[in-house]
């Protein structure tokens, strides 16, 4: 008795956590319209997604917008990282405190002021606008996630290679950036992943010229539940799996 | 010519076998054998420290300090943390500036030098190895910095992995080796670019006590057949004398003293120094006659000694220290004639010594070292057994007293 209880509680919490998942998958194979009734296995559609242009192109738009904007946050977090670590300078404090607080604020907030700042500049909506509002929320986590490294990094690391003949520039390349390398990673696809999914940020700043995976499927589901959305989702998933894997691999053999 | 496999004992035997032939080419034999030269005793000054003064948030680490360092030789910075030892090293490193005075090696002034364009090498304190490079990486890191040919590099790593017997690890990363083989790749690292000084920043500090004494061995064997200049940091005392030509001992960034570790152990210069290196007992004593041309005689607790006469001047009736380390104490028995009633309150059984506590009747401590005796092994003392304590006569060493204040004691004697 006294051992069947937490297990049930705890096969509850899995299925609970689990189920959705797996009734989506399974259902992104269903030879059937509706959501309800199995109707046999098929790729139907995986076909039917694949066909719908628009769905296409959205998914390549996510892509390449998660890849450009983790790319340009990790360049700028990491700078800033190694600046908040490294130096001591004014307003060094208020600096860090303002990361925090573009992390803590309600996305919502960012979102809607974001997009006060573009109207009011007379920015033209579009990838740009998206691009530079996923490297404002990315850039703290990037921050973050290398400073934490570089609080674990010996000092004397530099002063070492610098006595041993090497310039500021040759020892940040041949010594600084391989130590930190696991955390400019992490912090990339930790960035990556935020910028794939975020829907409350770009639903204010995206524009009609460029249309984003999360917000087409977002207006898919507004007008009915279509299976093709299983499959994506189902995609999605397997993708989303092997960028973890990924990531834990390369921490794995970093640690070695 | 591999410099790393002479040894100066070597070059030695090359002299007398060689003398008698007729063609020996003496140029070449000089030429060639610049540990010859090092270990000679005609010692250059290398390094330059003039008039060296830092400071830290308003605090003197360093003030207007002067420093010869010779070439070849193995001195070292000794000190309490804080004393500036470690501060002056990295001076001579280039990571931190004086605010005055001037480092040179011979005539090529190093003051503004940055780290990358002097020819010393350091060995931190914590190793300071790169964790994400095997141990051949490392090493050859200085030489790629130099860009050396390939092949150059590969030759002089393994040589230097070789002189510190790690010629097998060479593909191991740091983490995979233990404190002591990091220890020597450090070394190996600084010392492949075969440097004209090699600093090493309280290297051995983080060993345990019986691998430290390895290392010093090994260090010592290294700096002989290198014949480089080694400065040394520590605040470990045994260490220094050990291992040091000479010893700089450092106070609130004073030299308190500079000598051989045998002129810093026998004849401190202050009580400074005395009380830092080694244990010591002092004795008050007061001038009763010093009218001699050089000796004078002191009353220590009620014994009339005769000293030879201090290099410090001395009136009659003047106050001074006697200074007597624990092994020049003799413990006599109760019934002797000379020396000083006290009674046995702690004995301490060291393996080669019997170190005990001795309580004088007037309540002075006196700390005596002796050595087994052959004739008797068992030689033991009860706690509370009445002895008398003497010593031998010439092996006491005067200083005058100094104000009390500590940060006075340092101004006075520097």
């Amino acid at each position: 008795m006294s051992r069947w209880l937490p297990r049930t509680y705890l096969t509850l919490i899995y299925l609970l956590l689990y189920v959705p998942i797996v009734v989506l998958v399974v259902f992104s194979f269903n030879d059937s319209r509706t959501g309800y009734e199995w109707g046999g296995l098929s790729l139907r559609w995986y076909d039917a997604l694949f066909n719908n242009r628009a769905m296409v192109q959205a998914m390549w738009n996510s892509l390449w917008l998660a890849l450009s904007a983790a790319t340009v946050s990790t360049l700028i977090g990491a700078l800033t990282a190694l600046a908040l670590h490294r130096y001591r300078f004014r307003g060094k404090n208020v600096l860090n405190g303002m990361l925090f607080v573009v992390m803590m604020s309600p996305e919502i907030v960012l979102a809607i002021s974001l997009l006060a700042l573009f109207l009011l500049v007379g920015f033209q909506l579009g990838y740009v606008s998206l691009l530079l509002a996923h490297v404002t929320f990315c850039l703290p986590f990037v921050v973050i996630t290398v400073m934490a490294r570089l609080s674990g990094f010996d000092e004397r690391l530099p002063e070492a290679a610098r006595d041993l003949g090497a310039n500021d520039f040759t020892m940040t390349r041949t010594v600084l950036i391989p130590v930190i390398m696991p955390a400019l990673l992490a912090g990339w696809l930790l960035g990556f992943t935020l910028s794939l999914d975020d829907v409350v940020v770009s639903t204010f700043v995206s524009g009609p010229s460029y249309e984003i995976l999360p917000l087409r499927i977002y207006s898919m589901v507004r007008v009915g539940l279509k299976p093709e959305v299983n499959a994506l989702g189902t995609l999605l998933l397997v993708f989303s799996l092997v960028m973890l894997m990924l990531s834990q691999w390369i921490l794995l053999r970093s640690k070695r | 010519m591999s410099r790393f496999v002479q040894r100066p004992d070597e070059a030695c035997a090359g002299l007398s076998e060689k003398t008698d032939s007729p063609l020996f080419d003496w140029v070449g034999f000089w030429k060639n054998r610049p540990l010859f030269l090092w270990a000679g005793p005609m010692k250059q000054t290398l390094l330059f420290l003039s008039n060296l003064t830092k400071e830290f948030d308003g605090k003197k680490v360093l003030d207007s300090l002067n420093l010869e360092i010779l070439d070849g030789e193995f001195i070292t910075l000794l000190g309490p943390s804080g004393c500036g030892k470690t501060t002056l090293l990295r001076m001579m490193a280039g990571f931190e500036h004086p605010d005055e005075g001037t480092i040179a090696l011979g005539s090529r002034d190093l003051t503004h030098t940055p780290p990358e364009h002097r020819p010393l090498n350091t060995v931190f304190q914590h190793y300071a190895l790169f964790p994400h490079m095997s141990v051949f990486d490392n090493v050859a890191y200085g030489l790629k910095m130099e860009k050396r040919p390939k092949e150059e590099i590969r030759q002089r790593v393994e040589e230097a992995l070789a002189m510190v017997q790690l010629e097998d690890f060479s593909r191991r990363k740091p983490h995979q080796l233990s404190g002591g083989q990091q220890q020597r790749v450090a070394i190996a690292r600084a010392v492949v670019k075969r440097p004209k000084v090699l600093l090493l920043d309280e290297p051995l500090s983080a060993l345990d006590y019986k691998l430290r004494r390895t290392m010093q061995v090994e260090l010592k064997r290294l700096q002989r057949e290198l014949g480089i200049t080694f400065v040394f940091v520590t605040h470990d005392q045994e260490e220094a004398l050990s291992m040091s030509d000479r010893v700089v001992v450092l106070k609130d960034g004073l030299i308190q003293q500079l000598g051989t570790p045998r002129e810093v152990y026998e004849r401190p210069a202050n009580l400074f120094t005395a009380r830092f290196v080694g244990e010591t007992n002092f004795f008050p004593g007061r001038v009763e006659q010093a009218h001699e041309e050089d000796t004078i005689i002191v009353d220590v607790f009620g014994l009339k000694r005769t000293f030879r006469k201090p290099d410090f001047p001395v009136t009659v009736g003047q106050s001074l220290h006697v200074l007597l380390r624990p092994e020049d104490i003799r413990v006599l028995a109760p019934g002797d004639d000379e020396g000083v009633a006290g009674k046995v309150v702690e004995r301490n059984y060291k393996g080669s010594t019997l170190d005990s506590v001795i309580h004088l009747e007037d309540g002075t401590e006196v700390l005596a070292s002796e050595f087994f005796d052959e004739d008797d092994p068992t030689f033991d003392y009860r706690l509370g057994e009445p002895v008398k304590v003497s010593w031998v006569d010439g092996w006491e060493w005067l200083l005058p007293t100094e104000p009390e204040t500590p940060s006075e004691e340092a101004g006075t004697d520097a």
